[in-house]
């Protein structure tokens, strides 16, 4: 058995920059890098685009992605694992598959399936949001259900270098190496607790290492355009030591930790997945080093009975326009173009929002701060169930260049397919994770 | 005297469908009774009023030392269907910090 265990993330999103991991791979001396990928309403776009295309319907970047990383995890004996497959992992893995072909090199992928229980679904079950029928949302389009470390466990026992996964936990893609390199029991819920905090540290990559953190000045962060995504070293006994590759900018702090570990947690007692509730409260992070953190004290509960199940549905259409006025009164000015658009929509739309940015678009308020600025771009939104009637809102915005006030121009309009996202809970024994194995 | 939540701590907004969280950390861990003491949920619910229209629960996390704030109903609705520009309310970590409390 290894005494040490190290992962590297070098992706916090479907979108995140395609060099940390390839900077990891080469020179982190990892055994694990994860690239976690998936959001809450990314594998409701991804099925709409499988629905479209049965070939599709996985990560957009796997290809640009994996292109150039594959040589490298193969060389330097790194096993991948990733939620890419999104709504489709065994197209991901066939994918995967002919890259290694085109490039001349052997690979076996691993993938997991089982996360898609939409057939299992009758649209009657309650929406822990709304407390009404998931149906009662809109059209369903998707269900996943986010598995965990047990299911990933058995991709981890085969030869696969690559696992590809859909919808899972994201700290589970951390937790899941640890247990099967330590051997640790999926009852010892204190190691799983600790596991599970050492992924969420890590699960959103340059989060940890610097990035969403600057404000100049008060909170610098050294060579930003170079940040380096962390990886983390785990010991048998749960002792998790956080780095980055030397020379990549960034930087890993005890404050740039502490925000990380509450990030999106709810109840810090109780952070649940599919694993394990752990217990963040009495976590303690220790500065070890220059950009070098440890973290101990993360404990756990027994794991839920049930499994959490993302639902996507057709919400309609947004259309938003927009429009900028600068100089004397541009707020005077914009927001007698947003009063124009307010008479001239609200019958027709039951939802529409008229936002003044450079003043109170964001936060919704200004605290009282007095509002004169340069300039304003008056920004109106409204939902529709159709594209067309969502164009109006766009349209209205462009007509106040020759309908509206003085010197408004720049005007931009957009439209938007909007999936909404619920979830329900799904027993255990109604999901049944399965391994493919895929051979290049 | 009166002092800027920005002038003694950060924060890290998150989301959970229609729930705000809010981290809130001292720079100097010294000043966490100070914020303990200043920073309830009552404080916040009131100070966030235009943007949380549910209610607002504190968490103390004394090791780090940080507060939490988590705030719902706050995202008009959430991420996948608000009419916002900042749908999942990650600019809202600096509405915190907009707080002046008694020092």
């Amino acid at each position: 058995m290894k005494q040490r265990i190290r992962i590297g993330c070098a992706a916090g999103f479907s979108g995140d920059r395609l060099e940390p991991a390839l900077l990891l791979t080469q020179h982190g001396q990892l055994d694990y890098l994860v690239l976690e990928c998936l959001a809450e309403r990314t594998i409701a776009l991804a099925q709409k685009r499988k629905r479209h295309d049965p070939t599709q319907g996985y990560d957009p970047l796997l290809e640009r992605r994996l292109e150039g990383l594959l040589p490298l995890l193969l060389a330097n004996n790194v096993r991948l694992i990733t939620n890419m497959g999104a709504a489709n992992p065994l197209a991901a893995a066939e994918k995967i598959a002919a890259i290694a072909r085109r490039l001349g090199l052997s690979v076996t992928i691993a993938v997991l399936t089982g996360d898609d229980v939409f057939d299992q679904l009758s649209g009657d079950e309650t929406a822990l949001e709304t407390g009404q029928p998931l149906c009662a949302s809109g059209p369903l389009l998707s269900a996943n259900a986010y598995l965990g470390t047990d299911a990933i466990l058995p991709a981890l026992a085969t030869d696969a270098q690559i696992i590809i996964t859909g919808r899972v936990a994201d700290p589970s893609l951390f937790v899941a190496p640890l247990v099967y390199a330590f051997g640790w029991p999926l009852t010892d819920w204190d190691r799983l607790g600790q596991a599970t905090v050492v992924g969420h540290l890590m699960e959103c990559a340059g989060q940890l290492t610097g990035g969403y953190f600057a404000d100049p000045i008060r909170k610098d962060i050294p060579d930003m355009a170079h940040l380096g995504h962390p990886f983390v070293d785990v010991t048998a006994d749960g002792m998790a030591v956080f780095g980055k590759v030397a020379g990549t900018g960034g930087k890993l702090s005890l404050a740039t930790a502490k925000e990380q570990l509450l990030y999106e947690v709810m109840d810090p007692g109780q952070y649940i997945t599919p694993d394990v509730v752990t217990d963040f409260t009495q976590v303690r992070l220790l500065e070890t080093g220059p950009d070098q953190i440890s973290a101990t004290g993360g404990r756990g509960n027994s794991r839920p009975d049930t499994l959490k199940v993302s639902v996507g549905y057709d919400g309609g259409f947004i259309g938003e326009g927009e429009i900028s006025y600068a100089g004397s009164n541009a707020l005077g000015r914009a927001e007698l173009a947003g009063s124009i658009i307010q008479e001239r929509l609200q019958d027709q739309f039951s939802d529409l929002r008229i936002d003044y940015i450079g003043s109170t678009s964001v936060h919704r308020t200004n605290f009282n701060q007095p509002p004169a600025p340069y300039e304003i771009r008056l920004r109106v939104a409204g939902r529709a169930t159709t594209a067309q009637q969502a164009a109006l809102v766009g349209e209205e915005v462009e007509a106040l260049y020759t309908n509206g006030p003085a010197g408004g121009g720049g005007a931009r309009k957009y439209v938007h397919e909007v999936v909404g996202i619920v979830s329900t809970l799904l027993d255990r024994s109604q999901i049944n994770p399965q391994i493919t194995l895929i051979d290049a | 005297m009166s002092i800027k939540l920005y002038d003694i701590a950060h924060s890290r907004a998150g989301d959970k469908g229609n729930t705000l969280t809010l981290s809130l950390i001292p720079y100097d861990p010294a000043d966490y009774p100070l914020l303990r003491d200043r920073v309830t949920a009552e404080v916040v619910q009131t100070h966030l009023q235009t943007i949380v229209t549910g209610p607002v629960t504190r968490y103390e996390l004394p090791n780090l030392p940080a507060l939490h704030f988590v705030c719902q109903q706050a995202l008009t609705g959430g991420v996948t269907t608000s009419l916002t520009m900042d749908t999942h309310g990650k600019s809202l970590s600096y509405a915190l910090l907009e707080l002046y409390i008694d020092a």
